[in-house]
């Protein structure tokens, strides 16, 4: 694109007209090769008849949704009533996974704004600082915050031996640990976009609300909040649709006692279940819950540009 | 410039390395489950190249080789129960046994197996058993019974790890009900079912690759475990007890498969016999600290894994073979498992 477009010859739309198909190439073949393609390949799964431990028969069959909507006891043969297990487990996935983000965007947004309002100089030194952790692989600092927070870890021996407490706070294989795992994997997926929108907003306006008698309150709300506010929903949904399908944080630091939606994917090719098509018609049915959520977003991004 | 030679250099020795080499092998092995010394042992004898993958459950091995990978490895090493599904389903090759100098090397109790009759197909890499080990500051009793684990005393209550597998866990909880494996039978499906939902409130953690872990860091006070790996936590330093427990445990057999469609079937089969030379099968047994299925080992032995209580079970103790079941009641157990963790 550097060199070769000859100026003046005409405008941009004119120039690349006959290239137009050949310069969408790249986004159509990566969109098709790692998009489409594997999500039709799941969606097929999920319609076919399983085999017995693992791989499918190529039958179309409707078993799949019909096991996760479905409760036949455990013997299959009692009059179908909805199945809340499945349910359940999203339900739990999608509860840990929205307090993950709510955790992250009280502590994530103050962050962002701090280091939004230093002088330039030392933005970079605090951005560099925030994304230092996440150099070193999620599962290492998994397992590192598992070995911080057990019953003989650092932190209860600390507070042991200061005193503070008579037992160990056993942190270790409960929710709270989950949570706390979410919280440290995705942080700065909601700091680096809240922090992207902060620094474009011009101070300036702050002072021109407060002239016009506006308290501290009114400016958050009504000044500075719709314009992070992009900022805001995209650092929710980077925290939100990984910490859904998470599951190392579940394993090592809630015990791996309860399925989480990533686990209970999992256990449908690796684990002794071996049933491909429910395993896709989970992840097809998850990745529809994103899709919603994503045009909430969308649609929430429109009425912004609207106004 | 001298990096970029020396780099050439390096890949150019690597490719000619390789052209030079007798062959290639590929292996499919369980984590943590071979000394690498003995790996580059066999790749010098042989001039063989010799690369591996590893699995951490049988189900996962099998799901691997169905989803496409069969064709590219030339052994693997399922477990008993596993062994008899990949034959059932085709994925092994045979052999006979003047393929192998070694073959005679095979103790005799591991040659005529349920699971492959007349090692057709397989030879024995390590057998031992699943029970579970006891912290011995936390539990002063003797501790004989799997009531341990699923019927708890108050010390143990909460500090319980069980293995993340379906085939194990449920399997020793109904050796603990003294219930058959592979039951269709209503009453007895539904006590099993009643016994792990109950059980469960007591149990800290599901884990099968940090049961060694846990009972040497001392977050689990109890926790099921294979053998070796319980005699590799007391030498961490865990002050832990394996049980034999009175109701029965879980015996198993790891084995040398020769894949379908393995590219290097020779290699393969020549990795098979160096696995049985009792010396090698020793190397083994001393890292992983299971027992060999190899006459001749003995004097190969550190003594200190000949002489561990895990390896030496009491004559008496009762121990079974996991089971594969059909697929009729495969789902049920699955059903149990899946409510069971929901």
């Amino acid at each position: 694109m550097a060199a070769g477009a000859p100026m003046g010859a005409g405008t941009t739309s004119d120039i690349y007209k006959g290239d137009a198909a050949r310069l969408m190439m790249p986004t159509w073949l990566i969109i098709g090769i790692f998009l489409l393609a594997p999500v039709i390949m799941m969606g097929v799964y999920s319609f076919l008849t399983k085999e017995f431990r693992g791989g499918v028969v190529w039958e179309f069959s409707f078993a799949a949704y019909d096991q996760f909507f479905f409760d036949r006891g455990l013997f299959g043969d009692d009059p179908p009533t909805l199945e809340w297990t499945y349910i359940g487990i999203f339900w739990r996935s999608i509860w840990q996974a929205g307090l993950a983000t709510i955790m992250c965007l009280l502590i994530g947004f103050p962050t962002a704004w701090f280091i939004a309002t230093r002088d330039p100089k030392s933005r970079s030194i605090w951005l560099f600082l925030i994304t230092i952790p996440y150099w070193v692989n999620l599962l290492i600092r998994t397992v590192s915050m598992k070995f911080l927070i057990r019953d003989t870890g650092p932190l209860n021996e600390f507070l042991l031996a200061a005193g503070v407490i008579d037992t160990p706070l056993g942190l270790i294989n409960t929710d709270f640990a989950v949570q706390l795992g979410l919280f440290y994997s995705y942080l700065p997926f909601m700091v680096l976009p809240i922090y992207a929108a902060v620094e474009r907003y011009d101070f300036a306006l702050s002072e021109a609300a407060s002239d016009l008698y506006a308290g501290t309150w009114t400016i958050l709300r009504l000044v500075i909040f719709p314009v992070v506010k992009p900022g805001i929903i995209a650092g929710c949904i980077l925290v939100f649709v990984p910490s859904l399908g998470a599951f190392l944080a579940p394993d090592l630091l809630g015990g791996a006692k309860t399925f989480m939606i990533g686990s209970l994917i999992e256990e449908q090719f690796k684990g002794s279940a071996g049933n491909w098509p429910f395993g896709a018609a989970a992840a097809m049915i998850l990745l529809t819950l994103v899709l919603v959520i994503l045009l909430i977003y969308a649609r929430a991004q429109n009425k912004v540009e609207d106004r | 410039m001298k990096k970029l030679l020396a780099s050439t250099a390096l890949i150019f020795v690597g490719l000619t390395g390789a052209a030079q080499a007798e062959g290639k092998l590929s292996i499919y092995h369980w984590f943590e489950y071979i000394p690498q010394e003995l790996l580059d042992k066999f790749s010098q004898e042989y001039d063989v190249e010799v690369t591996m993958d590893t699995f951490d459950s049988n189900e996962a091995l099998l799901a691997s080789l169905k989803a496409g990978k069969l064709g590219s490895y030339d052994v693997a090493v399922p477990g008993d129960y596993m062994v008899k599904i990949m034959k059932d389903e085709g994925m092994l090759d045979t052999f006979a046994p003047s393929d192998l100098s070694n073959f005679n090397n095979i103790e005799e109790k591991w040659l005529d197996v349920g699971f492959d009759p007349g090692r057709g197909s397989s030879i024995p890499y390590q057998w031992g058993s699943t029970s579970f080990a006891v912290n011995k500051d936390v539990y002063s009793g003797k501790p004989d019974s799997l009531a341990l684990i699923f019927d708890p005393p108050a010390e143990l209550k909460g500090k319980i790890n069980v293995l993340d597998t379906a085939g194990e866990t449920l399997t020793l909880a109904s050796l603990y009900l003294g219930i058959p494996q592979c039951t269709s039978d209503r009453e007895q499906l539904k006590e099993l079912n009643a016994l792990v939902q109950k059980a469960k409130a007591d149990w800290a953690s599901f884990g099968s690759d940090v049961a060694k872990d846990v009972l040497v860091s001392g977050d689990a006070a109890a926790g099921m475990i294979w053998s070796g790996f319980s005699a590799k936590a007391r030498q961490e330093g865990a002050n832990i007890e394996y049980v034999f427990p009175k109701e029965g445990m879980i015996v198993w057999m790891d084995n040398v498969v020769l894949l379908k469609d393995a590219p290097n079937r020779e290699n393969a089969l020549k990795f098979m016999n160096f696995l049985l030379e009792p010396e090698n099968a020793a190397a083994v047994t001393n890292y992983a600290q299971y027992s060999a299925g190899v006459k001749g080992v003995q004097e190969f032995l550190a003594p200190e894994v000949a002489n561990s209580p895990e390896s030496n079970p009491p004559a008496d103790v009762k121990a079974e073979f996991v089971q594969a079941c059909t697929e009729d009641v495969q789902v049920l157990y699955d059903a149990v498992w899946t409510n069971l963790k929901k």
